[in-house]
């Protein structure tokens, strides 16, 4: 393998371990907040010590999101270093400017947070939690139009031999980037909401806490129901604005070859690259693929073969992963949806209880199958239609980057079994004041 | 020109203001197996630096997003050069974050000892190894003029390289333990006090021996020659171990403390200034020298970011000193049974 692809690879495996911690940071933040303030505001015992026990394994995963972090920052230099010399004007003052206005209010407050119990008044101890959960949301925002400038490049004149900056005011309204916000942060949203249901089933399967894990069930289902509306009416508009920039990683999304109007929607197919078709194909609606990418019936979509071959992104992890986050996509609405007529009767609903347990890793698959779609789709440029990825890699030796993949593999994955481990288990332990709670 | 020398001096204040916050949370890491004997004494280092210590770290992720946004050029080059020892540096501060999260979690000693390990290595190794990075910048790094790298790992690794990391683990082992004779009691503030005292000949010796050493391997003073009222700064470094010394010996451990904080500072401009307008010089041939003119980003990008550092620092520096001051006082038995921290 050439350093192209190991760094593809690090890269791909230091990110997408990062966000298996991110998306909680971003939910649980604000939900932990919530549950402070009404402490504070009714003085009800319960919500302290819901504050306390969501707070803890917000903690747990904080601390793996902050240093997963650390390498991604550095990654740019070290593995890109060609992409950063031809980008950093306009792509490294996004990474700047999210340290400076966003990084250093989360890592100080949430110091505060976790060490301040008695050095500051209730109002201002839960002040400090929204901070925190706010400055997460904010370094979300500008990571996200970093990402959004490397598909949809604006704001730009290519001068000295590299991207220059010319519009500011371009490039943090960027379409893309802001459709990637209003996508992905209701999606951590939602899958912060299907943690706390899943594990409160936990504890009402055992009937244990009943009132406490009641409380927290509730509040992670209107949540749940609000954001997972809110992910598929972002996610379609998102498509549509993917069909007219990107048109490639549609095609390669639907795994379309021909080229036609009323293009139609399989169900199920088979992607097949070297002969330019698809092996089985079952179920085509026709029309349907016009209607989602124009919101029209009779429009025309752009087919692979119409593509030159050395444009195309990998159609098999497109294809499935796209799949895969439309079909969850569908699924998260039903769940809270019945949820929410099952909620006067939780207790005696065991099945629906053990599907929501189930369900815990569902938006976790969802997210990285948007990641993998939205990154690999984009194949093989590294910045759409101006820097292919081939042509931005760092000159250095193939045994350094092999040596730190497996690094990041062994390394990672043994914090990634220990943290788990910790949630799971605190998870399990339930919250501390037992005795007087249930 | 004045914009890009403006940024050169910014980027030479982060590094500075990272290694006087965060380098006194790698001294402590450094110092936890000398002198954390018992649990209790475990427990008060990690709470000595607890509730800064992410927050210290941040100034690192800002030198370096400051770096790719003013000077991408030196961004490229400086990490995708410093490969192998910038990894080593990110996997090191890896483990040290997670250990602080991690030991107190489960009662087994066979877990705690696993991360007691990590507190150490993820401290000692990029206290050290910062050092060996810019004592190597300070000299000049063998890259060519397209940017590649044209040395390994053990090139980093040369006499005057690991004196400076010698001399940056010193620095920062004083201002950690400085750190702990404030915000400990009993016991381990007073081994810690002791520690500083006899660290202190130490220090200045290898403090004395860099001098010496810049002025042979590397052309720094250059700059000093020329301008001769810059030799201020280094005075700076100098007041400042001699402050040391002095506060030391009155049991006056903050003003010790900010005593060591300032010969940190004055020790990074030493070298900054040194370099000065180069970033990231080539030892093949000064003409491939990554400069603050020759690397930096668009007058626009700079602009902005301009107005987005001189907006929010002083914000940052606010709170964080609000946030030193809340947690000013001797840690308390107290504090350490509050179930929620480390
Ligand atoms: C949509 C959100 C999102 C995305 C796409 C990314 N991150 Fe992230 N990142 C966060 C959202 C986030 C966060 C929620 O703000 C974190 C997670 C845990 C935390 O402490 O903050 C964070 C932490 C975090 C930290 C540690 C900050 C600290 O010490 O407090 C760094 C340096 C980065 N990230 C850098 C990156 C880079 C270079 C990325 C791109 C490849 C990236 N992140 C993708
Ligand atoms: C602002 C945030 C991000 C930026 C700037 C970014 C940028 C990049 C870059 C430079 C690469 C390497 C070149 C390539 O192979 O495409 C890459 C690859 C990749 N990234 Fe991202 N990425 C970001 C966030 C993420 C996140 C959060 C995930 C998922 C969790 C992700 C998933 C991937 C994957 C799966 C690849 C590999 C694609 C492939 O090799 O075909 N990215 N991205
Ligand atoms: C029917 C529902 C959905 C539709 C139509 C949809 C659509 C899309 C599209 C078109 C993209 C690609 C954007 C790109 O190319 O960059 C995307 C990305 C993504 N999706 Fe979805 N999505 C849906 C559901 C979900 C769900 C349920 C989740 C997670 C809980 C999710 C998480 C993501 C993430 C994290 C990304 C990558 C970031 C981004 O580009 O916004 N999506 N989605």
């Amino acid at each position: 393998m050439d350093v192209v692809m190991l760094s593809r690879l690090q890269f791909a495996a230091a990110t997408m371990f990062h966000f298996l911690f991110v998306p909680l940071t971003l939910g649980l933040s604000a939900l932990v907040a919530y549950m402070e303030t009404r402490y504070v505001k009714t003085g009800d015992e319960t919500y302290l010590n819901m504050t306390k026990f969501w707070g803890k394994l917000f903690l747990i995963n904080f601390a793996l999101g902050v240093v997963t972090g650390i390498t991604l920052e550095f990654q740019f230099g070290t593995n890109w270093s060609r992409y950063s010399a031809y980008m950093g004007d306009i792509f490294g003052s996004l990474l700047a400017i999210e340290a400076s206005l966003a990084f250093f209010l989360e890592s100080t407050f949430i110091g505060i947070w976790i060490f301040g119990w008695k050095k500051l008044s209730k109002k201002a101890h839960a002040t400090v939690m929204w901070l925190v959960a706010g400055a997460g949301n904010i370094s979300a925002v500008w990571i996200l139009l970093a990402n959004g400038w490397m598909q949809q490049p604006v704001g730009f004149t290519i001068r000295n031999g590299r991207a220059e900056l010319t519009d500011f005011l371009a490039v943090v309204t960027n379409p893309f980037g802001l459709l990637e916000i209003v996508h992905t942060i209701p999606s951590a949203f939602l899958l912060s909401a299907f943690f706390i249901m899943g594990i409160s089933a936990w504890h009402l399967l055992k009937k244990e806490h009943i009132d406490f894990f009641t409380r927290s069930f509730n509040i992670g289902l209107v949540v749940g129901l609000v954001t997972s509306l809110v992910v598929v009416i972002t996610g379609d508009l998102h498509a549509v604005h993917v069909t007219r920039t990107q048109p490639a990683k549609l095609a390669a999304m639907e795994s379309h070859w021909e080229t036609q109007a009323q293009a139609p929607i399989v169900l199920f197919a088979i992607p097949d690259e070297a002969n330019e078709g698809n092996k089985i194909e079952i179920g085509s609606l026709p029309g349907v693929l016009s209607f989602l990418g124009h919101h029209d019936f009779n429009a025309t979509v752009t087919g692979l073969r119409d593509i030159p071959k050395d444009e195309r992104p990998p159609v098999l992890p497109t294809f499935v992963s796209f799949r895969t986050m439309v079909a969850l996509g569908t699924l998260f609405p039903l769940l809270t949806i019945v949820g929410m007529f099952l909620r006067k009767r939780l207790l005696e609903s065991r099945w629906y209880l053990w599907t929501m347990l189930l369900a815990i890793p569902l938006p976790y698959l969802a997210m990285e199958m948007g990641w993998v779609l939205a990154e690999v789709g984009r194949q093989p440029w590294i910045v759409y239609g101006l820097l292919k990825t081939a042509a931005a890699a760092s000159p250095i030796a193939e045994a350094q980057v092999m040596t730190t993949l497996v690094g990041f593999i062994l390394v990672y994955g043994l914090l990634g079994i220990a943290g788990f481990y910790l949630i799971a288990n605190f998870a399990g332990k339930g919250p501390q004041t037992a005795s007087e709670n249930s | 020109m004045l914009l890009q020398s403006v940024w050169f001096f910014l980027w030479g204040l982060l590094w500075a203001v990272f290694f006087m916050t965060d380098g006194f949370d790698m001294g402590i890491g450094s110092l936890y197996p000398l002198l954390g004997k018992s649990e209790r004494d475990k427990h008060m280092m990690i709470h000595a630096m607890g509730p800064m210590w992410d927050g210290n770290e941040v100034w690192l992720i800002t030198a370096g997003g400051v770096t790719f946004a003013a000077f991408p050029l030196v961004y490229a080059v400086m990490f995708s050069s410093l490969y192998s020892a910038l990894m080593l540096i990110l996997f090191a501060l890896i483990l040290r974050g997670v250990s602080f999260e991690f030991r107190n979690k489960v009662e087994s000693a066979a877990w705690k000892k696993v991360w007691d390990t990590c507190i150490f290595l993820g401290s000692f190794l990029p206290a050290l190894l910062f050092g060996v990075a810019f004592g190597n910048i300070f000299q000049g790094i063998p890259f060519d003029g397209d940017g590649v790298y044209q040395g390994t790992l053990l090139t980093l690794l040369n006499p005057y390289g690991l004196l400076a990391g010698v001399l940056f683990v010193c620095l920062f082992v004083m201002h950690g333990a400085l750190w702990l004779a404030i915000r400990t009691d009993g016991d381990l503030a007073e081994r810690a006090a002791r520690l500083a005292g006899k660290l202190w000949p130490v220090l200045t010796g290898v403090a004395v021996v860099f001098l010496v050493a810049t002025f042979i391997f590397t052309s720094l003073y250059d700059n000093y020659l020329a301008t001769p009222v810059l030799f201020l700064v280094p005075l700076v470094a100098v007041a400042g171990l001699v402050g040391i010394r002095y506060f030391l010996m009155q049991q006056a451990f903050f003003k010790a403390w900010f005593s060591s904080a300032a010969t940190i500072v004055a020790c990074t401009f030493f070298g900054v200034i040194g370099l000065f307008p180069s970033l990231f010089p080539s030892s093949i041939d000064t003409a491939f020298s990554l400069t603050a003119f020759n690397a930096s980003s668009s007058p626009l990008t700079l602009q902005i970011m301009l107005i987005v550092v001189v907006l929010f620092i002083p914000v940052v520096l606010a709170y964080q000193i609000w946030a030193y001051k809340l947690f000013s006082g001797k840690v308390t038995d107290d504090d350490l049974a509050h179930e929620e921290t480390y």
